[in-house]
Order: structure tokens, then sequence, then C-alpha cells
């Protein structure tokens, strides 16, 4: 049965229509993941060595020290970035197959993820280390079952509270709450679970722990899900009460009002791009990382320039990368309908310049930093409104995966409110103004830099509407092809 | 008011649809008959520029569909659920349409009042958004939609299937009510022969992507289809 399951899921992958995309993103994905894990094997091999001798300890004992924010880190991670996996369960349903093997198929899937396995490059150099150190082979058997046990506690940890979009919030919580507590000394939390991680060496039985967390969470998610499997409870979603809106303030916009308004109903209304707003919110403080000299590493000037492009435009980023996917579901109705594709793409893009500015304002309060923190920040709001925005409307033409607006619904629906090919397709854009900034700050001074971001930005300004003019006839070009791409479903 | 010439799409050397020529006057109630992949939605999609065509032109009231966008204002049309935004209320919907074809709120719910009954208390004022009202009842906010701003052309794909006896009675008034006003030009597709003589004033069936037949209807022309379908 299972084989059956998994020949599907292959020919879902192979079928797709952005089958072309989704290969070639899969291979950038998988150089990322071998160089990472690359990085992870080296990492944990000679970390065994670089702690005895720089700390002259036993490295198991530092290590399981610090595991509980390894963990806390990996949960915050899966949370946000691991996507469940999807099966076509409806038409499953009516067939002869058990419920508990359609269930037990999803959840067994979730397990062999990418974050999964990546730990593979963590935990087994280093447990390889311990053997050869002569550490007794039981024990770091038993520690590296236990390890791999705890990797899967937090798989299902995550499975389970994925119906909740801001999970992670709460996961990245308790871990600034554990790392302030240690760092200004109050509680130190790792005095508790140090001991325990390195109990799972020590004694025999501890590895009991994980094994029954596994066991228990695998047992309640499949009770979770498996009650959750009838059309009227888990696979329908929510019927909400819907209200009438107007929004007749968005009425001065003339021609684009429609559209503004109709964006805010659905950024509003549906869970899938509510996220995008939290996204905002929270990239609006991703700068204080940055500028306060928290971390060593990110005091270099391209890093700020990097975060101040991001403070900024977390909207723009997370919104405009799926522009015109967000109007996927009804996009025949976009392209017959009395719109012109001038008025639609400048519906968006003044949604976005007006969710910059917004950003911007709202950070003023990052004056506190020195004045030029928040000229760094106003040159990168520049140019976002001025580049980023066009390129991303540019972008966005080629994207063409429709969006389930309704996802996140449902248990096992179709979560990718906020995945890594979204960062991915950022990157380029980031990097332009630091390499401005650079060649100003280098050749001239700092000011040279922030003016050179700023022109950037106000050059684009300035060639908008010519923009446009590309942007439309590419869109138009595009136009049948994303009509196909859209209709087909997940 | 639409005007067709050598029109033909191919997918992978597959023709699925090819005519020679075809028109449409102004005014005409234009039914459209066929079987199962036929070519009928091939066709209102070429109409709409939805897909492209692979030779050929499509004409309405002299403009080409795939070189300007100046069709769009005089016409309307609802072929699926995809016309439909699924996050709006039925009047939100309404009004948004309303919106890009120049009508105010006051226009819009003096039209939409006026469909009441066909509406059979189930839609306006429901608190639902549209992806929770059932297919039906969604079938019929599309339609009404396609009516909001005086639309010259009215294109409905399979209006009847879906709809329950009640309100395809209605909708069949509703047609040809439309078809009485000369301005109109409406075009409806189905599978049922009844419904499109009854509701059409001229008749083409599609078999394999080619025009088979062309009447205006009379008396005989079901008994006409239904023998020509009956294979």
């Amino acid at each position: 049965m299972f084989l059956q399951f998994i020949r599907l899921e292959w020919k879902a992958f192979v079928r797709s229509q952005a089958f072309g995309t989704n290969l070639g993103i899969k291979i950038f994905l998988g150089l990322v993941a071998v160089i990472y894990s690359l990085m992870f094997l080296a990492g944990s091999a000679t970390g065994y060595y670089i702690i005895q001798k720089e700390l002259h300890q036993d490295p198991l004992v530092v290590v399981s020290k610090y595991l509980i924010y390894y963990f806390l880190v990996d949960l915050v991670i899966k949370s946000l970035l691991q996507k469940l996996p999807v099966i076509n369960i409806r038409p499953l349903l009516t067939l002869p197959i058990k419920r508990s093997t359609i269930v037990n198929f999803a959840l067994g899937k979730s397990l062999i993820s990418f974050f999964n396995i990546i730990h593979v490059f963590s935990i087994v150099p280093f447990s390889v280390v311990l053997l050869k150190e002569g550490y007794d082979p039981a024990g770091v058997l038993l520690w590296w079952a236990g390890m791999w046990l705890l990797v899967y506690v937090n798989n299902m940890l995550n499975v389970l509270m994925s119906d909740n979009d801001f999970v992670f919030v709460i996961f990245l919580g308790i871990l600034g709450l554990f790392g302030g507590l240690q760092y200004y000394s109050y509680f130190d939390v790792t005095l508790v679970t140090g001991v325990f991680f390195h109990g799972i060496y020590t004694t025999y039985y501890l590895v009991l722990v994980p094994v029954v967390l596994f066991a228990a969470l695998w047992w309640f998610a499949h009770k979770f899900f498996s009650k959750k499997m009838y059309l009227d409870t888990g696979l329908k979603g929510k019927h909400q009460q819907a209200q009438t809106q107007d929004f007749a303030w968005l009425n001065r916009f003339g021609t684009m009002s429609p559209f503004l308004k109709n964006d805010l109903k659905l950024i509003l209304r549906n869970k899938r791009s509510k996220t995008t707003v939290v996204m905002s919110v929270i990239f609006i403080f991703y700068g204080m990382l940055f500028y306060t000299g928290m971390l060593e590493v990110y005091e270099g000037a391209g890093w700020q320039v990097f975060a101040s492009i991001f403070v900024s435009g977390g909207f723009l980023f997370t919104f405009g990368q799926f522009v015109p996917s967000w109007d996927s579901a009804y996009y025949p109705l976009m392209m017959s309908q009395n719109i012109t594709y001038r008025d639609y793409l400048a519906s968006k893009w003044w949604l976005m310049v007006i969710a910059t500015a917004v950003s911007a304002v709202i950070c003023s309060f990052y004056l506190y930093f020195g004045w030029h923190v928040y000229l760094m920040i106003l040159s990168g709001a520049v140019f976002n409104i001025g580049v980023n925005s066009l390129l991303v409307l540019f972008g966005g033409a080629f994207v063409k995966t429709p969006i389930d607006l309704t996802s996140g619904k449902q248990a096992f629906g179709n979560k990718q409110a906020f995945n890594i090919k979204t960062m991915l397709l950022s990157l380029p854009k980031m990097l332009g103004p630091i390499a401005l900034y650079l060649l100003g700050a280098t050749f001239i001074n700092e000011t040279a830099g922030y003016l050179f971001v700023t022109a950037a930005g106000l050059l684009g300004l300035a060639f908008r509407n010519v923009a446009f003019r590309a942007i439309e006839r590419i869109y138009k070009a595009e136009k049948y092809s994303t009509i196909a791409a859209y209709k087909q479903k997940g | 008011m639409i005007e067709i010439n050598s029109l033909r799409k191919t997918y992978n050397g597959v023709t699925v649809l090819n005519i020679n020529h075809l028109e449409i006057k102004q005014g005409e109630s234009f039914g459209l008959v066929g079987n199962n992949g036929a070519g009928k939605t091939t066709l209102f999609s070429l109409l709409l520029d939805l897909i492209e065509p692979s030779n050929g032109s499509v004409k309405l009231k002299g403009v080409q569909v795939n070189i300007s966008e100046d069709w769009k204002p005089f016409t309307a049309a609802f072929l699926d659920e995809t016309f439909l935004i699924g996050y709006l209320t039925a009047e939100e919907y309404f009004y948004f349409i309303g919106e890009l074809r120049g009508q105010n709120k006051a226009t819009v719910d003096a039209l939409v009042s006026r469909y009441s009954d066909f509406f059979n208390d189930e839609i306006l004022g429901k608190k639902k958004y549209l992806r929770d009202l059932s297919k039906g009842n969604q079938k019929k906010v599309g339609i009404i939609a396609t009516l909001i701003g005086n639309p010259e052309l009215i294109i409905l794909d399979e209006p009847f299937a879906n709809l329950d006896p009640t309100t395809q009675f209605r909708l069949k008034k509703i047609i040809r009510e439309l078809a009485d006003d000369k301005n109109v030009t409406i075009l409806v597709s189905s599978h049922d022969l009844a419904h499109t003589t009854e509701v059409s004033d001229r008749i083409v069936a599609m078999h394999k992507g080619e025009v088979v037949k062309d009447i205006y209807t009379s008396a005989e022309t079901l008994k006409e289809l239904e023998e020509f379908f009956a294979v």
C-alpha cells in the first residue's frame, strides 16, 4: 500500500506544471543543502577537538549542555520553513484503504524531510569521533539514538502545531527567554538539560525519555489526524462569519481603488496572505540584530545595508514576490474583466510602496541608534520603492505557482506561507544595494554610499513608466501560460 | 458583433478547434451545443483571449482580441468558478465588478435586487464568503454578475449545469429577456438540447472542434438536434 502512495507522490511531482521550475529550484536547493551539509560535517567532526583544545573540558558534556538551544533553534526553523507533506486525501477516503494507513504514510513522509536529514551531518560525525576517542560504544549508540529521536520529536511537534501560523513566535519566545535568562545569569536552563542530555550517554535508561516522547507524539498525532479525516471536520476548513466591508477611504485612488480594496480584503481574509503582514512586522525589528551591536559578525557595513533593505521591505518581499499568484484562483476573471494590465500592476505597485513607506516611518525608532542608522534605512526604503518594487513585479511574471489562499486552514493543507524559495529569490535584490553602498563607501565615504543607494532608487522611480511598459509587455507575453499554470491546483 | 476567421487551436499536433468562418450578429441569442470535447469551452476561451489561437483571429466588434484590450469594456463572461473571488461576499463581488464597469453602488443594488427571486434568499445578506457557498449558489452569483454594467456581449458556459429545476426555469426567463433586448448579444453553451433551443434564436452544433450544424431555431429544431446527437 505504501508503495502505491509513493508512486502517487512521484507522479504528482513529475507531472505538475511547475515541474521545470520545481526541478531547477530543487537542484539549487540541493546544492545549498550539500554545502550546508559539508559545513555541518566539518564543524561537528572538528568541533570535538576544538572544544577539547580550547576549553579543556569533556566535549560531550559541553555539547550536551548547549543541546537545548540546538533543538530550540531547530524547532523555530522547522516551524518557519518546513512544509508539511501534502498527500491528496479526499480521493483516498472512499477507496479500500485503512484511514490509519493514510495517516501513517503522511506522518512517515514528514520524517524524511530535509530538515530532519540535515542532522545526520551533525550527529553522526560527532558520534563517530566519540567512538574513535574511546567513549563507551553502547552509551554513544544510545546517545546517538536519543538525539535522533529528539529531532523526530521536534518534527512531530511541528506537524501537530502546524495548524497555527504563529507557533514559531512561541518557540522563538522560549528560545529568547532561556537565552536572556542565561545571559543575564538569572537562571541557567542548561544546568538541567545538560545533565539530561549527558545522562542519555551515561545511564542506559534515560534514552527511554525520547523514545516514549516520540511514541506518544506519534500516537497522539495519529489520533488527532485520524479524527480530522472527515469531509466535514479536518478536511473542510472553518466557515467564517463574513462581513461586507467597504473601505471607502480608498476611493481617492481612482481607477485603482477597486483593486486596492480587493487586495486589502485578500490580505485580511486569507490565512496565507495574513502571514505576510506578520512577516513584515518581524522584519521591521530584524534590524535590531544588526544595529545594536548584539552580534559582532553583523557589524560590517555590508551587513547593515543588507538589514536596511529588509527592515522596510518585509512586505514588499513577502507579498510582492507572489504577485500575480495571489490572484491565481480567479486569474481568468481578471484577464477578461474591464481591467487593463497597467491599472492592475500599478495597484500592486502602490500597495507595496505604501507598505514600504509606512514601514520606513515606523522604523524611525531606529533613530535611537544614531542618525546614520536611520539614514541607511531611509536610503534602503528609497531603493525598495524605486528599484525592488519593479524587480519584484518583474520576477512575478515568471512565478507561476498557483496559491491556494485557503491553505493553512487544513491539517494536511499545502503549507507554503513562508518558504525557502521566497528567500532565495530575494537575494539578488539585497546584493545590489550592498554593492552600490560599498562602491561609494570604499572610494569616497559613507555618505556617498547612502547617496548611491538612494540615487539608484530615485533613478528607478524616474524610469518607472518605462519599466512598467516593459513589465506589462512581459505579463502580456506570459499571459496564456500563466492562465494555464494557475488552472492546475496543488 | 463576433467575427471568427480560420480559427484553429492545436495542442501537440491535435486540432481541438477548427472554425473556418463564423459570424454572430448583434442582438443574436446564440446557443452552442455539443458533446464533451466538442470544443465549446475552447471556443469561449478563445473569444475571451484566455488561450492563444494557433491560427486565425477572433474579432469582437471589430477589435481583434489578442491584439487590443478594447473588447473588455463591453464584454462580460462567466465560464467557471475561476471567475469568482472566493474571499468576497456576494455583495462585495457585485460591487467590485460594478466598480470595474463604472457603476455606482446604487445602480448595482438596483440591478441585483431585480434578481432577488433568482437567488432564492440563499445568497444576499447571508454573511458568507463566496468560497463557502454551494456550487449552484456560486454559479448564480457568477451569472448575475455578468449582467452588471449593461454589457453588449454576454458569454455563459454551461449556465444550466448544477442548478436546481426551479432556478433553471428562472434562468431561462432571464436569458429570454436578454435575448429580446436587441443591443445584447448572448452566447450560451449547454449539453442540454431542450434548454438551448428554448433560449436561443440560433443554434450551432459542434463536433470534434468543427461546426457541424448552424440553424435558426424553429419548431423542428429540437427534433433535428436530437436526431443528430442520437447515435
